[in-house]
């Protein structure tokens, strides 16, 4: 029965993220309201930890499998992408070296100067 | 029901195809072996084979793919549980991911620009930084080729992985930190799975990044969508 009630909670925050979606006109969609919605009643204590983890921590470690059905789409669209597969990869590729290099630099620019360049302990 | 066209035969390979790339890299412990990219495969494997049509198998893995936006929902759990971290170090962390959504995003633009790609190649790659889940709502709210966001952010996540670690320290990255900032937000959980090995501290950070930069993410990509 826990992880029914789980589950239901679970469904309860999608569909209420669901509902936020239809509502505002913003182009969030419905899973991120979720997230915040869900994040927001665990920082307030609406819902406790204890009512979501076993089911959260499941369906996180499943996660891989749901991507699969929609990456399996790429058969039907291989024909239009065929023709530029290695522009795409190139972009791909070349793009994560940049955002590491960028968002690093920052990260520790930053991180130094508040520490002083002393290492830090602050986990 | 007819010959392969079935709920559970669907739902069963694609999850066997899963189980079995789990299996493959315990053994080899490769990063490209990734399970979800064999699992794409074998499961193209299948359907092409057994000639199920794409839309046929697509409907009845819907069993199984229902379940992504209760599973995008769970990721707060994490976010609340590491929630401290970016409290305590909100500004480097903060400044890192805006700035890496920002670059990701300038990146894509120009290589648009360069390789000549149309609006739906470039808004297909633009979230292609980010965690799969949230990748694929963006893609598909976008009406963009979420084979091709999925493809990319695979593309991505094993980059990162596979030269993160030897990258960060040729760019002088040498703060556990930033490291984790950096391998969490351009290369998102699979790059994760590398900052946790790199350290405790770096694979922390990398996690929480990757949420943030899933959320920042659904601001900045709508508005770049918007430059072409």
């Amino acid at each position: 029965m826990k992880f029914l009630k789980q589950f239901a909670l679970i469904l309860a925050v999608c569909f209420a993220g669901e509902f936020l979606h239809e509502l505002l006109p913003l182009p969030v969609p419905a899973g991120i309201y979720g997230v915040g919605i869900l994040f927001l009643c665990l920082e307030f204590k609406v819902v406790k930890v204890s009512a979501i983890k076993e089911t959260a921590k499941f369906l996180i470690e499943i996660m891989p499998v749901l991507f699969i059905p929609p990456a399996v789409g790429l058969i039907e669209v291989w024909g239009t992408l065929e023709a530029k597969w290695h522009l795409y990869f190139a972009a791909a590729f070349l793009s994560t070296f940049f955002v590491m290099f960028i968002s690093g630099r920052t990260a520790q620019y930053l991180a130094d100067k508040a520490d002083g360049g002393k290492d830090n302990e602050r986990l | 029901m007819s010959g392969f066209n079935s709920i559970f035969f669907s739902s069963a390979v694609t999850i066997f195809a899963f189980l079995f790339g789990c299996a493959v890299q315990r053994r080899f412990k490769s990063p490209l072996l990734n399970p979800m990219i064999f699992a794409i495969f074998i499961s193209i494997g299948a359907i092409s084979f057994l000639k199920i049509d794409y839309a046929e198998y697509a409907k009845d893995t819907t069993a199984v793919s229902f379940l992504l936006t209760p599973a995008t929902v769970c990721l707060a759990l994490p976010l609340y549980e590491q929630f401290e971290l970016l409290k305590k170090n909100w500004l480097p962390v903060l400044a890192a991911i805006i700035s890496g959504v920002l670059a990701n995003g300038i990146f894509i633009f120009c290589a648009a620009l360069l390789f000549k790609l149309g609006r739906y190649d470039y808004v297909s790659l633009l979230p292609k930084s980010i965690t799969t889940p949230i990748g694929i709502a963006l893609s598909s709210q976008l009406s963009a080729c979420v084979p091709l966001t999925v493809a990319g952010i695979c593309v991505t996540g094993i980059t990162g992985n596979m030269f993160g670690k030897e990258f960060c320290k040729l760019c002088g990255i040498n703060n556990p930190i930033a490291k984790g900032v950096a391998m969490g937000t351009a290369s998102h959980v699979i790059g994760t799975s590398k900052a946790m090995e790199m350290g405790e501290v770096e694979g922390a950070f990398s996690s929480l990044s990757l949420i943030v930069t899933g959320i920042i993410s659904v601001g900045a990509i709508n508005l770049f969508a918007k430059l072409v």
